[in-house]
This record gives C-alpha cells, structure tokens and sequence, in this order.
C-alpha cells in the first residue's frame, strides 16, 4: 500500500498547476464565464497540448493509457481553480463510454479528435422525474429497420449545450423503471430533429435541456453494455467528481485559513478567537476525511466487481457530500459578507462544492441504497 | 500510489487470524464479544501468547522485541487482534512506557523493563492527571524532592486506570517549583506500587464500573535510578508518549467489529412491526457511522503509510490529528447506536457475570443491559488523551498556524 504520487504523476501535477495559475486567475475565469460557451477554447486547446485530453484512452486507440490516480490528479488541480472546461464530461464521461462500450472502429475514429480538443462529449441521461435513480428512463428507443427512432427530453445535460456529440440512455424495452430494456446511445448533437436548450447552472457553468424528436440513429450508434455501462461510467464519474471536491475544499480551507490571520476586529485578528480556531480545525478534518475518500475512489474506479464498486463509491459520495457541505459552508460563514459576493472566490466554492453534492445522486441517495444493499462493511 | 494490499500483505492478514483463532481461550474471546473488557487473568495471558509468539510489541526496535515490518503490517495485526475481538497488549506498557524507555531510558531502564513490560510481568499504570491538573497537564502538583539516593514524592494523581491491577505506574512529578515555565519543572519516575505510602482508592463511573481510581503519595520513597531521562526535563517525555498515543486512538478495526455485531444484533432486536434492523431510520444512521468509519479506516492508513516520511520531516502528517477527533466520535455514535438497538430493554442495568452469583435469569439479553453502559462509558473517550478541544487546539497551532 503506497499513496505517494510517482516522478510522472507529480509532474503532471505540477504542469497542470503551473498552466491554471497562468490561466485560472479570478478575474481571469470571470471572463470565461461571462463569454458564449461559458468556459475557454483556449485554455481547453491548452489541455489538449498538455495531452490530458487523450489521458484515459489506450494508446491503441490514441490515447496515453493513464488510470484514475491520473484523473484524480488534474480533477483536484482543476477544483482549485475552479475550471469551468467540459473535461469531466468530455475525457471522464464520454471517454468512459467510449473506452467501455464503443467498438474499435468507433473509438479509432472518436478518440484522437476528443484528445486534440476538437470533440466534445455530454452525457444527456437526467429526465424530469428520474432525479438520482440512473434505471429511471422513459426516453424510447424503437426499432426502425436496423437503426433506432430516439424520441424523448433529457434535462441538465451539463455542457451539453456546447458538446458535438450527446451520450443518449433510452430503453428498447420495459416499464419505466425496469433495469432491464436500457441502452446508450450515441448520437450527434446536429442530428436531426435533436433541440438544445442551454442555461447557466447555479455555479456559473452551464447545461442543456434536450429535446429528441424521432432522432433517427443507425445501428452502430447503441454502444455496448446499457446499464451496467451507466453504472460503471457513473461511478468513474464519481471518482472525478470527488477529486474536484478536494481541490475546492483544499483551496476554500486555504483562502479561510488566510483570511482568519489578516482580518482584524475587535483590534486583533479574528484568527485569534478559539470559536474559528476549532472550525477551522474542524475543515481540516472534514478535508483528510473527504481526501481519504477520493483516493479511495481513485482505487474503487477500476474495481471490476460491480458490487464492490458500486457500494464503495456510494461511500465515498456520501462523505464528500458531507464534507464538502461543511467545509463550504464555514469557508463563507467564517469570512462573513465578503464571501456572500460575487467578486470573491469564497463563495464560489460553495456554489460549485454544492452543484457537486447534487450530481449522481446526494447523501440521502446513496445512503438509502447502500443501507439496502447491506452497508459498507459486509461480511467476508 | 498503489491502494491496495499485497498479496503478502493479505497473506499475513490470513496467517493472524488462524493463529488467533488457535490460541485465543474461548472464555476470553467470548467475553471480548459481549462487548466487556478482559479481566486481568485474561489480559495477561494472552498478552504473553503474543510476546511468545513476537507479536506483542511488533511496532518496537528490532533489538528490544520489535518486529521489521512495515506499518501496514502492525496495522494488519492490530486490526485483527481487534476486530476478532482479542484483548489488544496493554497500552500503558507497549504504546506508551515502552517507546518513551526506548527513547530516553538508561541502558539499565531498558534491559530490566522492556521485556517484561513487553510480556506483561510488570503491569504499569499512568500517573498523569491531578484533581488540579487535566487539560492542562503542565499545571500539575505532585511533588518529588531529592534526598539523597531517593526522591520522596507526596500528593495525588487521579483517573489512574487500572491501577488497581498495577504493578509499577510511570509518574510526572513536580521536581522544580521554582521552575520559570511550569513545564520545565516536570521529571519522569517509574514507581513500584508496592512502596509504603502508596494508597489506591477506586472511583466508580457513571456506568457502575470500577475502572479508574485516585491513587495517593505519602512520603514515598523512590531511588533516583527510577528517573527516566533528565531530571526537570520530563515534560519532554510526557510530549513524546501523547504523541504516540494518537494513531492507535482511531481504533477501526475494533468500531468495525461492534458494528458487524450490532447488524447480526439488530437484524433480530424487537422493534415492534418489525426487527430493528428493518427500520430504514435506524438502518440508515447505521449506515451513515460506516462511511464515516471507511473514510477514517482510509485515513488510519494514510497516516501510516507515511510514517517513514514523517520521520524524516520531524513533523505529524496533518491527517494523524483527525484520528483522536474522529476515531472517537465514532466510537461513541457507534455506542448509541446500540442504545437505540436496545430500546426499552436497555434500561436494566449489566449484569456483572462473575459477581452476581444468582441463578434466577437475566431480565434482559446480555448485550441490551450493556449498551446503555457502554455508552456512559464511551462518553470518556472524547475527553481523554487530549480532549477533542485540546485536539483542536493543538491543529490549529501545528497546522493552521493560528
């Protein structure tokens, strides 16, 4: 058991952090924010040269063969500036499917445009009334010849507004809630009879709601695997997603930290007062507690008992979760009203930390479903 | 960064559990099961089956006892040890006496006391806290002075746990009251319990247990060679042991152990329309405790797994602290968890197996009388070892710089 980084990790760690300290100033991402798509082509044009892009992807296919610990690594780097770039669903989501249930021909073609920047992915599964339960499909799939008829709406499709390419679940067969009858699909954004609404999500970034109106799809469009495959790139999602958590907690926990030895009241700095002393004692604890589940997820992502997979990384959303509300709370509670701003970080933290609990199912979610299927500890 | 165990690793998790297994005594391991600390007998003999079998002190230097593993390694024994439950090696002898002796004894200190505090000849007990001195430790009063080849130490320590089986007790004394800061006064004495002017009082906790005491010094002379280290500088001992005290506080395999119990428990406790178990709102807090504990199981072996570079950098690795903090809040929900299990019928009082010497039967199951005990009990494990607020404290020096 070993948790050190190795000599390659660590450098793509620090050439990571050095291009987001160039590129990822505050006033900087407001910028992004405020333009069009809502994130940087250049800075994404910028992974691409770093070669994140193509990380996950075998190098058979064109890509560098990296695994989770390397996700984690640039997820977190990426957390603590706050990126806005569609890297999770592009590389971690879309590259999940493609790496797990895309033929080779399809991902000859597909991989070395995602890796050069030039195709991005979204995962457009979230309907109405499905809220975290991933078997809860109503979009159809029909049988039409050899291809498939798509009809049906997707909602908060993150970044789906601006992906070329949409990772479609639809059921072939079933009631609405039957885990048996799913599929995936993949189908191009432009297709027709495909509307896309985009919108801005609570933390600056931005969605879709998408409409498929007898989307017409051949054959080689459904990928391999329907939703054990869901299941698998969710819980690779997870992973991801926690390791961004821990670079925004670890960067909120910095700035508060920072803030409670140079603000001053009452003639001394507030850093000073034992109530802040021991809530900040407590962020560090809830930070090493979320930091020791993201590696855990790390670990988890490649696991190829399902079950085992699946139970651990619902742990691990729960206590990032947890600790992610926590730590974001306090960073604005102990800065008082400047982090109730919009022209100040701290806030912002909270904001992306809270769109993070609320993706691929909240505590409540997973509690429940981990409860039922036994808790953590399960005999040996 | 590889996270997972070994082969070799998990074949000596393997070896462990067929050893124990084939040497711990069935009444030891069934009384460890109910939750109940070992008796004395208990403890010493199996803490002599590790020591014969060089487990009892794995985490020592090689040449006093020690075994060359890796922390995962000591991790993979203790945890075992705990979650069969067996009796863990007595703290006061091998996490805290030992590797102060180690550090700081004379060559004499260590040839006569490592091995029998390793096999438990010698059983040691604390003498730390002062009715005037708990968190602030540094306060303390009781008082040695040198005469001759002897101090004679005079006043009174108190939450002495176990002192009542003790042998020997390791003591901070007030060597120095004129001393500029208070903790340059301290000196380090190891005491044989037997010494005239030795008085041990018990003090009963709120769950009706006898396990602390007040222990008394009158006049009681003890030879200048039972000094550990420098005279005045015993603070610097007193440091070193609470700093090692940490890691093992976490206590996960031990929390992983009740709460594989409390399921089996639980799936068939009363609960009215249905057992216990099948109440989603109680399943469901159970469940919440486990993550909780997984994360901490994680960060248990972050910390060790560190251990060499934390050597080197002279500096604890920030998550070590969250072991105190969490290991025991866990411990303690775990606890209520079992109080809440138990329902109505955790209001009788334990049973106390060897005292009661009736044959009329229990008004209720084994395990409902001792939660809520246990539970009053656990309430101590936040407050000793440096409460959670010292903890917390301690951080926000160390690591927060504030």
């Amino acid at each position: 058991m070993d948790f050190d980084l190795s000599e390659d990790q660590r450098l793509l760690q620090d050439s990571l952090s050095k291009l987001l300290k160039d590129k990822y100033g505050f006033e900087q991402r407001k910028g992004y924010m405020a333009s069009e798509t809502g994130w940087s082509r250049d800075v994404w044009n910028a992974y691409a040269e770093l070669g994140l892009l193509g990380m996950p992807f075998a190098e058979d296919d064109g890509g560098l063969g990296y695994g989770a610990v390397e996700t984690m690594i640039v997820a977190e780097q990426m957390g603590r500036s706050l990126a806005l770039e569609p890297f999770i669903t592009t590389v971690v989501m879309g590259g999940g499917f493609l790496r797990h249930g895309a033929t080779a021909e399809q991902r000859a073609d597909l991989v070395p445009k995602i890796a050069e920047g030039k195709l991005l992915l979204a995962f457009a599964h979230t309907e109405v009334q499905s809220r975290f339960d991933l078997h809860d499909v109503a979009t159809s799939a029909k049988k039409d010849g050899d291809g498939w008829v798509i009809e049906g709406r997707k909602g908060v499709v993150v970044h789906g507004d601006t992906a070329d390419m949409l990772v479609v679940t639809a059921r072939v067969s079933g009631a609405r809630r039957d885990r048996d009858g799913i599929e995936v699909f993949l189908i191009p954004a432009d297709a027709k009879g495909v509307s896309r609404r985009g919108f801005k999500t609570s933390d600056g970034q931005r969605a879709a709601d998408i409409t498929f109106d007898a989307v017409k799809v051949d054959a080689a469009a459904k990928l391999t695997g329907g939703l054990a495959l869901v299941e698998r790139v969710a819980d690779e999602t997870i992973a991801a997603l926690s390791a961004e958590a821990i670079g925004c907690m670890e960067a909120a926990k910095d700035l508060t930290i920072d803030y409670l030895k140079t603000r001053k009241q009452f003639g001394r700095a507030i850093g000073s007062f034992q109530s802040l002393q021991h809530r900040a004692a407590e962020m560090m604890v809830c930070l090493e507690q979320a930091r020791s589940m993201a590696m855990l997820a790390a670990m988890m992502a490649s696991e190829t008992n399902d079950a085992e997979r699946r139970r651990n990384m619902r742990a691990v959303k729960v206590e990032i979760g947890r600790n992610a509300r926590f730590v974001g709370q306090q960073t604005v509670q102990m800065h008082g009203g400047i982090a109730m701003t919009m022209e100040y970080a701290g806030g912002h933290y909270l904001k992306r930390l809270t769109v993070i609990e609320n993706m691929f199912g909240d505590m409540d979610h997973h509690l429940a479903a981990l409860s039922e299927e036994g808790g953590v500890f399960v005999a040996a | 960064m590889e996270l997972r165990f070994t082969d070799e690793e998990r074949a000596f998790r393997q070896e462990v559990r067929e050893w124990i297994d084939a040497n711990l005594p069935a009444d030891t391991r069934e009384r460890m099961a109910s939750g109940r600390t070992p008796t004395k007998a208990m403890q010493v003999d199996w803490q002599k089956r590790l020591y014969d079998k060089g487990w009892a002190v794995p985490h020592w230097k090689v040449e006093w006892g020690g075994q060359p593993w890796s922390a995962i390694k000591r991790f993979i024994l203790s945890e075992e040890i705990q979650s069969t439950p067996a009796p863990t090696p007595l703290g006061f002898n091998c996490n805290m006496l030992g590797p102060v002796l180690i550090a700081f004894g004379t060559e004499e200190q260590k040839k006569h006391f490592l091995p029998k505090l390793a096999s438990l000849d010698l059983w040691f007990c604390q003498g730390f806290s002062e009715p005037g001195a708990g968190s602030d430790l540094a306060s303390l009063k009781c008082a040695a002075k040198k005469e001759g080849d002897h101090y004679i130490v005079n006043g009174q320590k108190t939450w002495t746990t176990l002192a009542q089986h003790a042998d020997w007790i390791f003591l901070l004394v007030r060597t120095d009251p004129g001393a500029a800061k208070q903790q340059e006064g301290i000196s380090f004495l190891l005491v044989d319990m037997k010494t005239p002017g030795i008085t041990v009082r018990p003090i009963i906790t709120i769950d009706g247990a006898h396990e602390v005491n007040e222990v008394f010094f009158d006049d009681v002379k003890v030879p200048v060679a039972n000094l550990v280290g420098t005279e005045n500088r015993g603070w610097d001992c007193a440091k070193f042991l609470l700093s090692n005290e940490r890691t093992g506080q976490a206590r996960v395999g031990a929390s992983k152990e009740r709460i594989r119990r409390l399921k089996l428990i639980a799936k068939e406790a009363p609960g009215g329309a249905r057992p216990v178990m099948d109440d989603p709102r109680f399943r469901s807090r159970l469940t919440d405790v486990e993550v909780q504990l997984k994360a901490l199981e994680m960060t248990t072996l972050r910390v060790l797994a560190d251990e060499n570079r934390q050597l080197s950098r002279g500096k604890p690795n920030p998550a070590s602290s969250v072991l105190k903090i969490r290991g025991t809040e866990l411990q303690q929900a775990i606890s209520e968890l079992y109080v809440m299990a138990a329902g109505p019928y955790g209001l009788a009082a334990p049973n106390d197996p060897e005292a009661d010497g009736r044959n009329e039967p229990d008004i209720a199951q084994d395990w409902q009388t001792l939660a809520q005990a246990t539970y009053f009990n656990w309430r101590k494990q936040s407050i000793y070892g440096g409460s959670t607020e010292i903890q917390k404290n301690i951080m926000a020096k160390a690591f927060l710089g504030l």
